[in-house]
């Protein structure tokens, strides 16, 4: 293992030798071993066949090489952009608003309130709680007859839609309660990143007389980018691959008007297309791909320029 | 000392496993000779009480094999399970699945054990076997009763206002506005469950054939479809008259099968598509079910031809990979006789006829299982699509979803599902697709 | 008037963040108090009679006492699977931010699949059963590191990076190398982020229900997740024993946030934020 890492390139001198040598007692590669034999065996083997499984008519009992027809039939599944357009949309709306109340919940849990604590509780505890959990029980808050939601906006005089039973709302209900129950991690993210801020910052500030805002505006916002970035990754992440709180509370429905490419290949897999279904998923798997690693470099950029 | 952590981690995580380990044990045969059955089932309530009758009564009769019952999800999530166990050569003893095209899909002649000739099938009906068939071997004996797919209505409902049972569409629809004048929903909907709403199109499948003798044959061979079809392209029509016209219950989309059989029985709704065997198990907590719940057959053109279209009972089945096949032949046997139906008579009220010879309904018998026996001696019923023909969609209760709520017009959605039939066919690698 | 605008601004933020937080659990609790009959409503009336041990009982005994079986098996796969995890995310982590190189570029690609890719079922289902692991514990031990690694190298490479490397070479003057020199110096280091990292792996995996499902079908090997998947179709018609259900199975993660509330920020601070 370690010969491929005293490759042809020359050393000047025996000192960077030594601290080679050094670095290879001190940093071993055995240390990777337990996390690779299990990473390797459980996911990644299974991975590498699923691409070989993406290639036949797979039926669990048999299978049969069928080339690239079910990236073919994938694509031209009449659902397919629907579902794109949901996944996309699903995962901006669900990152941006978890970058934008969490931060706001961030600015006001770090002020000098007195129910800090507490409340720094209460957002973080849906995180807690299971997603099956979670959908069952917003399911019925958002019943249109005798939902909370609706009863509440009956009190101001709005009659509330069917939330869940509407194709204008169901995914942006999900949507919602996505980021009720993941707002409290990028909360504790921001926390954290806002009390990283030298004091020193504010102190700069008040000095120049700057109130409240002027603080925000130009201490908080900036420095607390490395948390802008980590919340908008693991959410953005998160939302396009996401499928269980959309699968307990909407199944994809009314219709396919709240499908995402997550439930379709899901819907796929159910009907026992498992080479479809597996298509699918390595589709997926490039999508995100594409979208993250761009994403991912773009605002790792920013990150070193601020 | 300088391992010492890693030994002792290593200690934990052996000591974990094997702790472990031991939770995992499955039921082998005793020592006294009492053997252990697995009896795999969905977990809707009728299913479930019903398997416990026959295990109960099967147990009682002998005493040398105990049934430990599992239960699964229903709908496709359960048809996945199903299908994952077998392929894995893990599934239990005996178990509880759908006939018609969804066994096809377990491709019984590798997987489940073969009953042809055996005694086991002596009293089931000749006319059942078809559905547990495949290339002419016989798989599995009939669990329960068969059930009607169509309207069920609100007899109180009809009374009050004067209303006959409908014998064509247009009837239907007069009778809908009558409803709808007296404040009460005449359609409920509950597309929560999805599958619900299939009932339109699958329960007209009588008036289909009716209208198209070779329908299943020619849509089995992909020469019949739904969009160019006009007698099958109804299905959908219906779905989307009734909606268009205001008919349906407020907050259908998020409503679930169980608010809407309450809906029907408390007379807010006047009729709900769906199948006959909603009705028992509501019996125990609503007992006007019983009496005030009416069946009838989803009209069609012609008064003349009125029928319905009837679902065939589940069946069960042996896997290959069991290792008690004795035992579960046994238990195969009981539940195909009629002893098996006196028992399950006094648990769970039978939603429609058995296929057994010599199983016999109760004579306080639901009303909806009644008016079903009526169509079933005039000779007017049809075994729905699913049960003569393997090729059945898998995205039919989305499209129905989309259609009946107003968001797919009636021809696109039947379009639709012709799209994916087409897929699940050359999924299946079916011929002549 | 400041003051007074402060205390306005608190009540707001208390009000507004009570009730969006709260009530949903405010309903949870409420409907598994409530009889059969009132809980059907699923509105804020005060239940008319409590039969709260009642309610229990029944959730308890359903189909043979699944819960408490299920119980025990949830408890054993989160704390094998979380001490597994733990100990080998933070191993690869150190060796993943300190030693650079090919390997270690390998490495950190497959740490990004591993939060990119969604796992593959069926052939994992085969491999297990080769390996005779299928619908066993240790076999779902295993998906569960494995499925939950990725995300817990992130964050104990994030939190390395911050400790400075005088401190290994200060180590290895004492003599401290490989091994040794991690569990002794560095690993003690981490407990901070290993207690984010134990916080969230176990509610991921504890709340897990996906996996249990298709990989310990049966009810032998039930999680509480799966319970309450089967009773949500089981008891359609009763909520109020769903709602119990629902409360407890969330009392376990309340516990352990209880028991770590305080710590959670603070390996957030030094971890996490820097990716």
């Amino acid at each position: 293992m370690t010969k491929q890492h005293a490759g042809p390139r020359l050393e000047p001198g025996a000192a960077a030798e030594q601290q080679r040598a050094r670095r290879r007692s001190a940093y071993p590669y055995t240390l990777y071993l337990p996390a690779a034999v299990v990473y390797l065996v459980i996911f990644l083997v299974p991975t590498v066949m699923a691409f070989y499984f993406a290639l036949t008519r797979w039926t669990l009992f048999d299978s049969t090489f069928v080339g690239l027809d079910n990236f073919r039939d994938f694509l031209s599944e009449q659902n397919l952009r629907i579902g794109f357009v949901n996944t996309l949309f699903y995962a901006v709306v669900t990152s941006g608003l978890k970058v934008v109340c969490g931060l706001l919940l961030g600015v006001l849990l770090t002020s000098k309130l007195r129910l800090r604590g507490f409340l720094r509780s209460v957002v973080f505890f849906p995180v807690l709680v299971s997603t099956v959990a979670v959908g069952i029980t917003f399911s019925a808050l958002l019943r249109p007859d005798t939902g909370l939601v609706n009863k509440a906006l009956a009190l101001v005089g709005v009659d509330g839609p069917d939330w869940l039973g509407d194709a204008n709302t169901a995914l942006l209900s999900v949507a919602l309660v996505d980021v009720w129950k993941g707002v409290g991690i990028a909360t504790v993210i921001y926390i954290a990143g806002i009390l990283s801020i030298p004091r020193d910052y504010y102190q700069a500030v008040a000095v120049d007389g700057g109130g409240a805002w002027h603080r925000f505006r130009h201490v908080t916002l900036p420095l607390s980018w490395p948390a802008t970035y980590s919340v908008v990754i693991l959410s953005f992440i998160g939302g396009l691959r996401s499928f269980d709180l959309i699968w307990t509370m909407t199944r994809g429905g009314p219709g396919f008007t709240s499908d995402t490419i997550a439930s379709i290949i899901y819907k796929q897999y159910q009907a026992g297309f498992f080479g479809l279904s597996t298509a699918g998923n390595v589709l997926l798997f490039i999508v995100v791909t594409a979208i993250v690693v761009p994403l991912n470099y773009v605002l790792g950029k920013r990150q070193v320029a601020a | 000392m300088k391992t010492s952590h890693r030994a002792l981690g290593a200690a934990l995580a052996v000591l974990a496993m094997t702790a472990l380990t031991s939770c995992g044990s499955g039921g082998e045969p005793a020592a006294d000779g009492t053997v252990t059955l697995k009896f795999l089932v969905d977990n809707s309530q009728a299913t479930v009480d019903t398997a416990k009758a026959l295990t109960d009564a099967f147990m009682q009769a002998n005493p040398t094999i105990k049934i430990e019952t599992e239960t699964r999800p229903g709908g496709s999530e359960g048809d996945n399970i199903v299908k994952t166990r077998l392929s894995t050569g893990d599934m239990s003893d005996v178990f509880w699945y759908n006939s018609g095209s969804l066994l096809q899909a377990l491709n019984p002649s590798q997987t489940l054990v073969d009953l042809t000739g055996d005694p086991v099938l002596q009293h089931v009906q000749k006319d059942f076997l078809p559905v547990v068939t495949q290339a002419g071997k016989v798989y599995g004996v009939p669990a329960g009763t068969a059930m009607g797919g169509g309207i069920l209505y609100n007899r109180k409902v009809y009374d009050k206002l004067g209303l006959k049972v409908p014998t064509t569409w247009d009837e239907f629809m007069a009778n809908n506005e009558k409803i709808k004048a007296a404040g009460i929903a005449p359609v409920i909907s509950t597309f929560k469950d999805t599958w619900t709403s299939q009932l339109f199109v699958l329960g007209d499948y009588y008036n289909v054939q009716a209208a198209v003798p070779n329908f299943a044959q020619d849509y089995t061979a992909g020469k019949a479809k739904f969009a160019t079809t006009p007698a099958a392209t109804a299905g959908f029509q219906h779905l989307a008259d009734v909606h268009a016209k205001g008919y349906l219950n407020e907050g259908f989309g998020s409503a679930t099968a169980d608010q809407g059989m309450k809906l029907l029985v408390e007379g807010k709704g006047a009729h709900y598509p769906m199948l006959s065997a909603q009705v028992p198990p509501l019996v125990a907590s609503m007992p006007q079910a019983a009496t005030d719940l009416g069946f009838f057959g989803i009209p069609g053109t012609d008064p003349a031809k009125n029928g319905a279209t009837v679902w065939e009972p589940a069946g069960v089945y042996i896997p290959k990979t069991t290792e008690n096949l004795e035992a579960a032949k046994k238990f195969l046997a009981f539940v195909a006789s009629p002893a098996a139906a006196d028992a399950v008579n006094k648990a769970v009220q039978p939603a429609g006829p058995y296929r057994v010879e010599g199983a016999k309904l109760p004579d306080d018998a639901v009303q909806v299982a009644k008016d079903l026996q009526v169509y079933i001696d005039k000779g007017a019923t049809a075994p729905a699509l699913e049960f003569v023909s393997p090729v059945k969609g898998p995205s039919l209760e989305q499209i129905t979803v989309a259609v009946g709520s107003g968001l797919t017009p009636p021809a696109e959605g039947a379009a639709q599902y012709d799209k994916d039939v087409e897929k699940q066919a050359k999924q299946l690698g079916l011929a002549g697709w | 008037m400041r003051v007074l605008r402060r205390f306005g601004g608190e009540a707001i933020a208390l009000v507004l963040a009570a009730v969006i937080f709260l009530v949903p659990f405010a309903l949870m609790l409420l409907t598994a108090v409530k009889d059969q009959a009132q809980a059907i409503d699923l509105d804020f009336a005060w239940p008319t009679e409590w039969p709260v041990v009642r309610n229990l009982v029944d959730v308890v005994e359903a189909r043979d006492f699944v819960l408490l079986r299920a119980y025990v098996n949830s408890t054993l796969v989160t704390v094998a699977s979380v001490a597994l995890i733990v100990v080998f995310a933070s191993m690869a982590a150190f060796v993943l931010q300190r030693r650079a190189g090919r390997l270690g570029s390998v490495a950190n690609f497959l740490v990004l699949s591993g939060l990119i890719i969604p796992p593959a079922i069926v052939p994992t289902i085969w491999l297990l059963q080769a390996l005779g692991l299928f619908k066993t514990m240790p076999g779902l031990v295993l998906i569960e590191v494995a499925f939950n690694l990725a995300y817990a190298v992130l964050l104990f490479r994030a939190f390395i990076a911050a400790i400075p490397r005088e401190l290994d070479e200060a180590a290895m003057i004492d003599g401290c190398t490989g091994l040794s020199l991690f569990f002794r110096v560095v690993f003690p280091l981490l407990r901070p982020v290993t207690i984010t990292v134990i916080l969230t792996s176990s509610v991921a995996v504890f709340n897990d229900f996906v996996n249990p499902l298709y990989f310990t079908p049966g009810d032998d090997n039930a999680t509480v997740q799966v319970t309450l998947y089967n009773f949500q179709s089981q008891y359609n018609t009763q909520w109020n024993l769903l709602f119990m259900d629902i409360v407890l199975i969330t009392i376990p993660p309340l516990l352990l946030f209880i028991f770590f509330n305080r710590k959670i920020v603070a390996g957030m601070t030094a971890g996490a934020i820097k990716g």
